[in-house]
């Protein structure tokens, strides 16, 4: 039977168990909206804007693992995704996103909301499409899938002509993907595996440095097994939080330019560093050359092109994290008291150098996270903005479980959090999801306050308000003589009216011993969102820090 | 150093701008670029010449192996190669120069291919460093415009890639 091209879109969706998507209409997606009218597999969800249905998609798979779904229309629908590609493209976070183009005879000819998509998309998607045909569309949708979700995974774009949407043809799925110039390497080189056992075995202050990509392949169980057997200290990346769990005694928490004194000494000090999933960022390393002077280095990573990039490597192995670390916990052998002398000395910089902040009369930001964490138990999804909140949070939220930090690590979007917690509260629609943002980034997607309240999503927005753009802020205040430039929002909007107007419940906590009863409060809303505007001390700094440019050790504690 | 890089490509529209966009956004300097069809018309094959270390090239024949449509990438050793660009060059000539044109031309395997009354055109295909000799030689005479291809390039022996 002959259907159309946007009936075979929907159709192969629906093939690769796609359950939600995010999206919004317009004059190029119209054909597909047509099929939408009334389809009961897939539910479709239109947040107010673009981007918000972007880090929707992309939110939802951080938390499920699966395959995140968003439309947008061509032009101005398809270039509002730009900001959501990338942020999915540099965390490495499975998407397809479908944009509409003009009908295939008005193509290059700068047509009403024409916009070269592919082309502006090229350097920021793990690949992309244009599709001039219906007969194509079910090959695209099922390479697209196969290519977001395997190897390093990342967002695809499908560019779909409207014609191509309207076109009649015989669809069939197809079985499997014909992909020549796509094979990732899964099974690491055994000889490899053996090499990294061997230095493993000889060294006396080995330290596991764990990031995103274990997030990633699911190895957060292989990575624990791991890191008991050896008896040595994990540290995290920003993207791998929940990899391992912080509350274990072998937690160094993050490391890095806002890492723990501890995680920051104990890379200093190591004399094997195995990076499992993480690629030596540049807010990890800090000054490069000085990085881990004393380590080997082993890197286990499924993307060939991280090997080495910005550090020598000893011992690569290129292949699935999971897998790899299953090899290798299969040759560590079970051996009674490793490594005493190096955890002593890890147990000595914890004690001298906690992270901590100074109390005031104020409310300290760093303390509404720890009365999260307490609120909660430790067990909710924590999607945040990006700035000092986005440190705090990662810094003082014990995180025990993968999935639950939703966090724009790479690109560092501002105005990612709260449309993510939208997306992650649909994939995980009986966690307790907390969008934890500041007074600068909850204003970037502020919009989505309505996509929150229709769907009665119980999400709770705490807004860490300092009335500056505060990492800004901290970084005048620190390296630009305290020339507070653009910084500060001391013209803020009422933010609980705001919420109010969208129909949500809202606060505002000026007392710091008001505090957990207002998080008490906001865990018993349970019909729509409830927004918490914090007055926090206005010039309270993220610490540690490491200056640009600076190594490790050299950071600033209090 | 200079290295020519082969990347053999899937025949498909935006294989260029993908292997072109991820040179300029890393930054790896292009010095010449050549495209073409191969011995089997649904791939293509880009010979590109760059300068970098062994670690820059290392992460360029990573790099564009993680593009999806790049069937095979290999770094072609100079000594184990031939090499070659093509060049078209237009020289001043009259009756007094012409002759000496056309020896200096054949000296170097050039070929005129076209004698107008002030201008000849030489076409020469040789490794660049003869290409830029046969053109400085040529200077005294006033090349009037010249195009050159990039250089392409293709393994010795019996061992085929791609």
């Amino acid at each position: 039977m002959k259907i159309s091209g946007a009936q075979a879109l929907i159709e192969s969706l629906k093939k690769e168990g796609v359950e939600i998507v995010f999206g919004y209409p317009g004059g190029t997606v119209l054909p597909i909206y047509d099929v939408l009218y009334g389809e009961k597999a897939i539910k479709h969800i239109l947040p107010r804007h673009e981007q918000g249905s972007t880090h929707a998609a992309d939110g939802y798979a951080r938390v499920t693992g699966k395959v995140g779904v968003c439309i947008a229309t061509s032009g101005p629908g398809a270039t509002n995704t730009i900001t959501g590609i990338a942020t999915a493209f540099m965390d490495s976070i499975p998407m397809v996103i479908i944009t509409g183009q003009v009908a295939t005879p008005l193509i290059g000819r700068d047509s009403f909301q024409e916009a070269d998509i592919t082309g502006i998309t090229q350097p920021i998607t793990k690949h992309n499409y244009l599709v001039k045909t219906a007969e194509e569309i079910p090959r695209v949708i099922k390479e697209a899938f196969y290519i977001a979700s395997t190897g390093r995974p990342g967002p695809v774009v499908v560019d779909i002509a409207k014609d191509a949407q309207v076109n009649k043809f015989d669809f069939k799925y197809p079985d499997k993907v014909n992909l020549p110039g796509y094979k990732p390497t899964l099974k690491g080189d055994p000889e490899q595996v053996k090499a990294a056992a061997k230095l493993i075995a000889e060294s006396k202050k080995p330290l596991i440095y764990a990031g995103g990509g274990v997030i990633a392949s699911g190895a957060a169980a292989e990575l624990t097994e791991f890191a008991r057997k050896l008896n040595t200290p994990v540290t995290t990346t920003l993207m791998g939080l929940g990899a391992f769990p912080e509350t274990d005694k072998l937690a160094l928490q993050m490391l890095g330019m806002h890492g723990t004194a501890f995680a920051n000494y104990a890379v200093q000090e190591c004399d094997l560093l195995i990076a499992v999933g993480a690629r030596f960022d540049d807010r990890v390393t800090g000054h490069l050359p000085s990085f881990a002077p004393k380590a080997k280095h082993i890197q286990i990573d499924i993307d060939p092109a991280e090997i080495g990039k910005n550090v020598r490597i000893d011992v690569p192995i290129v292949g699935d994290v999971k897998q790899t670390l299953k090899e290798l916990n299969a040759l560590i052998p079970v051996k009674a008291g490793r490594h005493l002398a190096w955890l002593k000395q890890i147990e000595e910089w914890k004690n001298k150098f906690p992270l901590s902040y100074k109390k005031n009369n104020f409310i300290k930001p760093q303390y509404v996270i720890e009365m999260i964490d307490e609120v909660t138990k430790g067990e909710a999804i924590i999607c945040t903005e990006v700035g000092q909140h986005q440190m705090w949070a990662a810094q003082f939220f014990k995180f025990t479980k993968p999935r639950t930090w939703v966090s724009s690590g790479g690109l560092g979007t501002m105005g990612y959090g709260f449309p993510a917690s939208i997306g992650a509260q649909f994939g995980r629609p009986d966690s307790t999801v907390f969008n934890i943002a500041g007074d600068g980034s909850i204003q970037m997607n502020i919009q989505e306050l309505a996509t929150a309240v229709i769907h009665k999503l119980p999400i709770k927005i705490v807004v860490l308000n300092n009335s500056f753009l505060g990492m800004v802020r901290q970084w005048q205040e620190l390296i630009y003589e305290k020339r507070y430039s653009s910084t500060n929002l001391c013209n803020n909007p009422d933010l609980v009216k705001i919420a109010e107007a969208y129909g949500a419940k809202a606060m505002r906590i000026t007392d710091q011993t008001k505090v957990k009863a207002a998080l008490e409060e906001a865990m018993k809303i349970t019909d729509g969102p409830v927004l918490l505007d914090f007055s926090v001390d206005k010039e309270e700094n993220v610490l540690p820090f490491v200056p640009p440019g600076q190594a490790l050790n050299e950071m600033i504690i209090d | 150093m200079k290295h020519t890089i082969s990347a053999i490509v899937e025949n498909k529209p935006g294989v260029l701008h993908r292997v072109v966009g991820l040179f300029s956004r890393r930054g790896y300097n292009i010095d010449s670029l050549a495209v073409g069809t191969t011995e089997k018309t649904e791939v293509s094959r880009i010979t590109i010449v760059v300068t970098g270390d062994d670690l820059v090239l290392e992460q360029i024949i990573k790099q564009l192996y993680k593009q999806i449509d790049v069937l095979e990438v290999f770094d072609l050793p100079q000594n184990e190669s031939i090499e070659r660009e093509l060049a078209l060059i237009k020289v001043k000539a009259n009756e007094k120069t012409r002759n000496e044109i056309a020896q200096l031309a054949e000296t170097f395997n050039a070929r005129i291919v076209d004698v107008a009354e002030e201008t000849v055109i030489i076409e020469v295909s040789l490794e660049k460093e003869k290409v830029e000799n046969l053109q400085k030689l040529l200077e005294k005479f006033g090349i009037q415009e010249l195009v050159r291809t990039g250089k392409i390039a293709i393994q010795k022996g019996g061992k085929n890639n791609g």
